[in-house]
C-alpha cells in the first residue's frame, strides 16, 4: 500500500559534520520522485534517512521529522527495525545474497518478519514478486540456483523482487542503474513505471535523462561549497524542473554547466 | 608497431626468461609438496609393515596391532572431537564479537591477543594444564559426578589428581581456539558491506543480519578453520603427554582416572624405550593418525565443495 511521506526541517549529521541541512519536502503516494544533484550533495544520505539506514553508520544521526502517513519514523517509540521492514530499498550495486537461491532471496524478507506461511502460499508470493519485477520468465526454471549466478541486470531485478515481496509502503532506490548496461537499465525503468500505481517510489539518480524519463517530481540537491552541507535547492514537477526551473543553480546543473 | 602486423608473435607468445624461471620455481614448489607427502606415506607404510604382518602375540600388548592402536585411536578422536566441539562455537562467537560488536580499539587489541595465543608453545599449555587447570577441575568434577553422573561422560569416580581426559580436552580446546578464531575472523571481515546492508534494509536486527548475511558467507571458512583446529588437536603431543594420566581403558568417562591415551602422546611416551617390533608398532599407530587426519581433511573439502556454488565466492 503506497504511503505519503512528509519531511520537515531535516538535518543529517555524520558525527559533528552536518551533511544535509534543512530539507523539507512532500512525497505523494503512487508517484515516482527523483532526487538529482552533483556527487557529494547528500542525496543518497537523505534517501538513507528515509528508512533509518543512515544511523547504522557509527555516530551518524538525524534531527527533524520524517512522517510516513502522518507517523514520525524518528519518534521515540519507533523501532528502526520496523521502519526498515516497511520500506523497501534497492542499492547502487545489485546485492542478492550469494549464499541463497533465487527463491530464498525473494523469501528472505518474509522469513525475517516471521510470517507463518504455507509452502504453496510462499511459492505463490515468490512467483508474484518475481513477475512484478519482470524476472519470472527468465528465472522460473532455476529458482533454486544461486542468487549470484544471474546477470547484473537480473540480479538488480531480483533485489527489487526481494524488496517488494514484503509489500512495502515505500520503495527507495539508490542509483539502481548505475552499475547496469543500457538494456538492463531500460528494463529497470520499465519496471519502475509498472510499479508506480502501487508504491511510493523515491529514486536517486546521477542520470538526468533517467530522472526525466521515470519521475513525476524531481528534487535538486546542491551544496554551496566543499565542506558545506547539501541542501534541497528546488523541488517541482519533473516537467517544470527540466523546462523552466526557478533557480539558476538548477538550470546550470540540468543543462550540464556543472556537476 | 600494431600487433596485427606481427601475426607470428600473436600466434606463438614467447615466454620471457623471468616468466619461465618463475613458472619453473612455482611448479617445483608444488611438486615438492607431493613428494614430501608421498615420502612420509611411504616411510610410514614400510616401517609399519613388520608390525602389521607380525604374529599378534609378538606385538606389544600381545593382541596384535589393531587392538594396540584401537584404544589410542579412541582417545585421540575423543579428545580432539570434544575439544573442537568446545572451541569451534566459542571461536565463531569471539570472531563475531571482534568484527561486529567490539569497539574498534578493543577489537584491535583482542585481535593481537588472539594471534599471540596462537604463538604460545604447546609445552607451556601442557604445564599450565598440569599445574593449574588439573587441580582446579577436581572440585567441579565432583559436582558433575554428583549431579550429572547419569550422563556417561561424567560417571566418575572422580580422579584425585585431576589429570583427566576432561582437562586434556580443555587444554586442547584452548590451544586450537586462536587458530580457528583468526581464520574465521578474517572471513567475517571479508563479508561485503553490501550484503550486510541488504539484510538491514529488509528489517533485520543485528543478530538476524549476522545469521542471514555473515554466517552463511563465512560457512566454508568456519569448516576449514575447524578442520585446521581438529588436525592440530589430533596430532597434539606435548600438552596431552604432560596433562593426561593414562591407564589405557576405552571409556567415554571424562573425569575418572581411567583414561585412554592418544596416539601422539603414546608415541612420545613409548618411543625412547622401544626397540625392534615395538618401534614398528608405534609407527603403525602413526600411520593410522596420518590416515585419520587425511580422511578428515578430505571430508571437509567434500562438504565445502558440495555447496561451493552458494559460497559467495563467485
Amino acid at each position: 500500500m503506497a504511503k505519503h511521506i512528509q519531511v520537515k526541517d531535516l538535518d543529517i549529521y555524520y558525527d559533528e559534520f552536518l551533511a544535509v541541512q534543512g530539507v523539507s519536502m512532500t512525497i505523494e503516494p503512487r508517484s515516482v520522485t527523483a532526487l538529482i544533484g552533483p556527487s557529494g550533495c547528500g542525496k543518497s544520505t537523505f534517501l538513507r534517512s528515509l528508512n533509518r539506514m543512515h544511523e547504522l553508520v557509527p555516530k551518524a544521526r538525524v534531527e527533524g521529522q520524517v512522517a510516513i502517513n502522518g507517523r514520525d519514523i524518528y519518534g521515540s517509540n519507533v523501532d528502526p527495525v520496523d521502519v526498515r521492514s516497511e520500506i523497501g530499498m534497492v542499492f547502487q550495486r545489485p546485492n542478492p545474497f550469494p549464499t541463497m537461491s533465487i527463491y530464498e532471496n525473494v523469501a528472505a524478507g518474509i522469513r525475517l518478519n516471521n510470517v507463518r506461511m504455507k509452502r504453496s502460499e510462499l511459492d505463490d508470493l515468490v512467483e508474484r514478486s518475481l513477475r512484478s519485477a519482470n524476472l519470472w520468465n527468465e528465472v522460473k526454471d532455476r529458482l533454486h540456483r544461486p542468487g549470484g549466478g544471474i546477470s547484473g541486470g537480473q540480479q538488480q531485478r531480483l533485489c527489487i523482487a526481494r524488496a517488494i515481496a514484503v509489500d512495502p509502503a515505500v520503495l527507495l532506490m539508490d542509483e539502481p542503474c548505475s552499475a547496469l548496461d543500457p538494456i538492463s537499465t531500460q528494463a529497470i525503468e520499465d519496471l519502475i513505471n509498472d510499479l508506480k500505481p502501487d508504491y511510493t517510489i523515491v529514486i536517486v539518480t546521477h542520470n538526468m535523462q533517467q530522472a526525466a524519463r521515470v519521475s513525476d517530481t524531481t528534487g535538486f540537491f546542491n551544496l554551496a561549497d566543499v565542506g558545506q552541507p547539501g541542501q534541497l535547492i528546488e523541488m517541482d514537477t519533473t516537467a517544470k524542473i527540466f523546462s523552466a526551473p526557478r533557480e539558476q543553480a538548477t538550470e546550470d546543473y540540468i543543462t550540464g554547466r556543472f556537476g | 608497431m600494431p600487433l596485427s602486423e606481427t601475426p607470428s608473435a600473436v600466434a606463438r607468445p614467447r615466454l620471457r626468461a623471468g616468466d619461465r624461471v618463475f613458472a619453473g620455481l612455482s611448479t617445483g614448489a608444488g611438486l615438492l609438496i607431493l613428494f614430501v607427502l608421498a615420502g612420509v606415506a611411504a616411510f610410514l607404510l614400510v616401517e609399519a609393515w613388520p608390525a602389521l604382518t607380525a604374529p599378534p602375540e609378538e606385538v606389544p600388548g600381545g593382541r596384535g596391532v589393531a587392538l594396540y592402536v584401537w584404544p589410542l585411536l579412541f582417545g585421540t578422536a575423543l579428545s580432539a572431537v570434544f575439544a573442537l566441539l568446545i572451541a569451534a562455537p566459542l571461536a565463531v562467537t569471539i570472531a563475531l564479537f571482534v568484527t561486529y560488536y567490539a569497539p574498534r580499539a578493543l577489537a584491535q587489541g583482542l585481535g593481537y591477543l588472539i594471534d599471540l595465543l596462537a604463538a604460545v608453545p604447546s609445552i607451556i599449555y601442557g604445564l599450565w594444564g598440569f599445574t593449574v587447570l588439573a587441580p582446579a577441575t577436581v572440585g567441579p568434577s565432583g559436582w558433575l559426578a554428583d549431579n550429572l553422573g547419569f550422563i556417561p561422560l561424567f560417571a566418575g569416580p572422580v580422579s584425585a589428581t585431576g589429570r583427566t581426559m576432561l582437562v586434556a580436552i580443555l587444554v586442547l580446546a584452548v590451544m586450537i581456539l586462536p587458530i580457528i578464531t583468526a581464520v574465521v575472523r578474517e572471513a567475517f571481515r571479508q563479508v561485503p558491506r553490501l550484503h550486510e546492508e541488504a539484510a538491514r534494509a529488509l528489517g533485520a536486527t543485528q543478530w538476524e543480519m549476522l545469521r542471514m548475511a555473515v554466517l552463511p558467507f563465512g560457512r566454508s571458512a568456519i569448516i576449514g578453520a575447524s578442520m585446521l583446529g581438529l588436525g592440530r588437536a589430533l596430532g597434539e603431543t606435548m600438552a596431552v603427554t604432560i596433562v593426561l594420566s593414562v591407564s589405557g581403558g576405552v571409556t567415554v568417562n571424562l573425569i575418572s582416572s581411567g583414561n585412554p591415551s592418544t596416539i601422539a602422546a603414546d608415541i612420545a611416551l613409548q618411543f625412547p624405550e622401544s626397540t625392534g617390533l615395538a618401534v614398528n608398532t608405534l609407527i603403525a599407530s602413526g600411520l593410522v593418525l596420518f590416515a585419520v587426519t587425511f580422511a578428515v581433511n578430505m571430508a571437509a573439502r567434500t562438504v565445502i565443495n558440495r555447496r561451493s556454488e552458494f559460497s559467495g565466492a563467485n
